[in-house]
């Protein structure tokens, strides 16, 4: 199997964050050499549509189609807006892009920029990404002064203002139109789609929003070429001459909870999830009991899943879960999973931005269940509330924030029915998460 | 009292507001000036902030209670907050904040009678695999803490 890296190819390198580093690495080449006449935009746009990419800032759009959505005659000015909020439980991948290669993320905006006709970017960075917001700034300082930047980019005429936008703290605005809402000077209000970002994003201008990592991959793109991404990861065509399986490329896992060796690593789309988990994070620690592969809007996957699962959109998809964004927590036996669920309730109790009354409601209401069923006064009724409650959340909200809580709360409930019947029936002595007894009932407040 | 912009801070401010093409998307950056020089954002802040922009004063304080790093109360001199969120919690958060409200004192939520430590926790700070971890006056992560490590850490804030 191939173990081209293309997002972490230099992070081992000394000061790879700085544009010394990354000139020596090659970057900018392929922005030089498009922005000269290369390639036009809409060759750009081509490559990235045949390279299969797929966003990677958690529901997998296909990036060159979302692209190519951009009304061709709308006379308003275009925007490329990135998405560095990451916040998604679970997911700390795109901070490294940042740490360790920010000029491969600025030369993919040019890229993006220039295939879109847009001359505005904005990257959109968690606010307590504080540190990573400062060496993203030096690095677009450093591009403007090389002139890759403003006015005339390489000395052409193409013109390209790059902002840095820091957030202020709240998991929403990872959510793109509840992000642009944000970016205008608003709280982090999600939209109702349509209308998509496409044609009313940004101050109501077409808009493209995408994540740091599936930017960052840009540039090799174009370099290469589609063909030879395409090598890399699983690609199978069918009987039928269509795609079977089409998982191309390389992504980034971040990998915590019981495993031995926490960390994000880039490995190439089609392993399967165990090698990987114990290949790159030294195995399980302690004795499987399930995986959330993607983050924590994403349902669980019990351990035979954990040794089944392929690390395809497809094999994700035939277990009933999801990539996400790359957020991979593993479970061990110690780990209660009532404990697990209302750990993370807590999480969508408290970031609901509050717009819709089922979710605002129904994460609030979840989570108070939970608090109650962890100190041992659960029944089996609470069961089938929990389904009910989720029932008229899901589908009946403005954005997916409510399907994010519910979801893996479903999956759970299923997967693991015998523990929550037990935990939820039978009572019992509240435990903690390591699965100890709770000794004070002030760990139960967290 | 009534607040306005120190020049470092104006000069800021003018550079910023070029960045957008409404003056209103400058808000949460602007904000951001104020608490910098501030500590947090008093009434006047807002006020300011909002007259600098053309908006009502009722539309900062919309915003900045929308979003949990905007301090709308004072905090202390070091506000501590720690990642409470799944992986943080499997590796240790919880042991880090019982050992915390020890130290210091006070539980979550309290600040110091002395004004030097506010205690709180956060929602995941994308440092799951460095966790436990917790973050000091919105600006650096302290990773991978033990609470020996801890006691160094709140040794040096002084
Ligand atoms: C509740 C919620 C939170 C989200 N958080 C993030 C995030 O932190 N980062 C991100 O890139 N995308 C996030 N997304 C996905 C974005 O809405 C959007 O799909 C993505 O930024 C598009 O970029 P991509 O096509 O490159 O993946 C979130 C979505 C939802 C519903
Ligand atoms: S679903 Fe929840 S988070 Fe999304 S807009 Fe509605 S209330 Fe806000
Ligand atoms: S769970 Fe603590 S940083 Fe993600």
């Amino acid at each position: 199997m191939s173990t081209t890296k293309i997002l972490s190819a230099y992070w081992h390198v000394q000061d790879s964050h700085t544009i010394d580093v990354a000139l020596q690495q090659g970057a900018y080449v392929v922005a030089h050499d498009v922005l000269k006449g290369a390639r036009s935009p809409e060759d750009v746009t081509n490559e990235v549509k045949k390279s299969g990419l797929r966003g990677r800032g958690g529901a997998g759009f296909p990036t060159g189609m979302k692209w190519g959505f951009l009304p061709k005659d709308n006379p308003k000015p275009r925007y490329l807006v990135i998405n560095a909020d990451e916040s998604e439980p679970g997911c700390f991948k795109d901070r490294y892009i940042i740490e360790e290669s920010p000029h491969m993320l600025i030369e993919g905006c040019i890229l993006a920029s220039y295939a879109i006709n847009a001359h505005d970017c904005y990257i959109y960075v968690r606010g307590e990404f504080w540190h990573q917001q400062r060496i993203l700034q030096q690095a677009v300082n450093d591009a403007y002064a090389k002139g890759y930047l403003g006015d005339r980019c390489f000395g052409t005429d193409f013109k390209l203002n790059i902002t840095v936008h820091s957030g202020a703290g709240a998991y929403i605005c990872g959510e793109e139109t509840a992000l642009l809402t944000s970016l205008e000077g608003e709280r982090g209000y999600p939209r109702l789609k349509p209308p998509f970002p496409a044609t009313h994003g940004l101050f109501q201008c077409p808009t493209v929003v995408n994540n740091v990592e599936t930017i960052a991959n840009v540039p090799w793109i174009v370099r290469h070429g589609a063909d030879e991404y395409s090598k890399i990861g699983k690609y199978v065509v069918g009987e039928d001459g269509k795609p079977k399986v089409d998982s191309r490329g390389t992504r980034l896992f971040c990998g915590s909870g019981a495993v031995n060796k926490p960390g994000v690593h880039e490995v190439p789309l089609g392993m399967k999830l165990i090698d990987y988990i114990d290949e790159y994070h030294g195995g399980v620690k302690g004795e499987l009991k399930g995986a959330i592969p993607g983050g924590s809007s994403c349902p669980i996957l019990t351990a035979d899943e954990v040794r089944s699962v392929e690390m395809t959109y497809e094999s994700m998809v035939a277990h009933g879960t999801m990539f996400g964004a790359g957020g991979l927590i593993v479970i061990d036996q110690e780990t209660s999973l009532v404990w697990v669920l209302h750990n993370l309730l807590r999480f969508y109790a408290h970031e609901s931005c509050g717009q819709c009354t089922p979710c605002r409601e129904g994460t609030d209401w979840l989570y108070k269940i939970f608090s109650r069923v962890l100190v041992g006064k659960g029944s089996e009724a609470d069961l089938q509330e929990i389904l009910d409650i989720a029932d008229n959340m899901e589908g009946k909200t403005i954005c997916a924030l409510a399907a994010a809580a519910t979801m893996p709360t479903r999956s759970y409930i299923k997967k693991f029915k015998d523990e929550f019947v037990s935990y939820f029936v039978k009572g019992g002595r509240p435990v903690d998460l390591r699965g100890r007894y709770i000794q004070s009932p002030a760990m139960a407040r967290l | 009292m009534a607040y306005t912009f120190s020049p470092e801070t104006q000069a800021k401010f003018d550079r910023l507001v070029t960045r957008y093409p409404q003056k209103k998307a400058a808000l949460i950056p602007t904000l951001w000036l104020a608490q910098e020089e501030i500590g947090w954002l008093p009434p006047e802040a807002l006020a300011h902030c909002a007259a600098v922009l053309d908006l009502p004063p009722s539309k900062a304080y919309s915003v900045a209670s929308f979003y949990t790093m905007f301090n709308l109360k004072p905090v202390g001199k070091y506000k501590i907050e720690v990642c409470r969120t799944l992986s943080c919690a499997m590796c240790g958060a919880f042991e880090l904040i019982a050992h915390l409200e020890h130290k210091l004192g006070i539980r979550l939520g309290e600040t110091t009678p002395d004004g030097k430590f506010t205690l709180m926790t956060q929602e995941c700070l994308a440092s799951c695999g460095t966790g436990p971890m917790l973050q000091i006056n919105g600006k650096r992560y302290h990773e991978n803490l033990t609470p020996g490590k801890l006691d160094e850490l709140l040794a040096s804030l002084t």
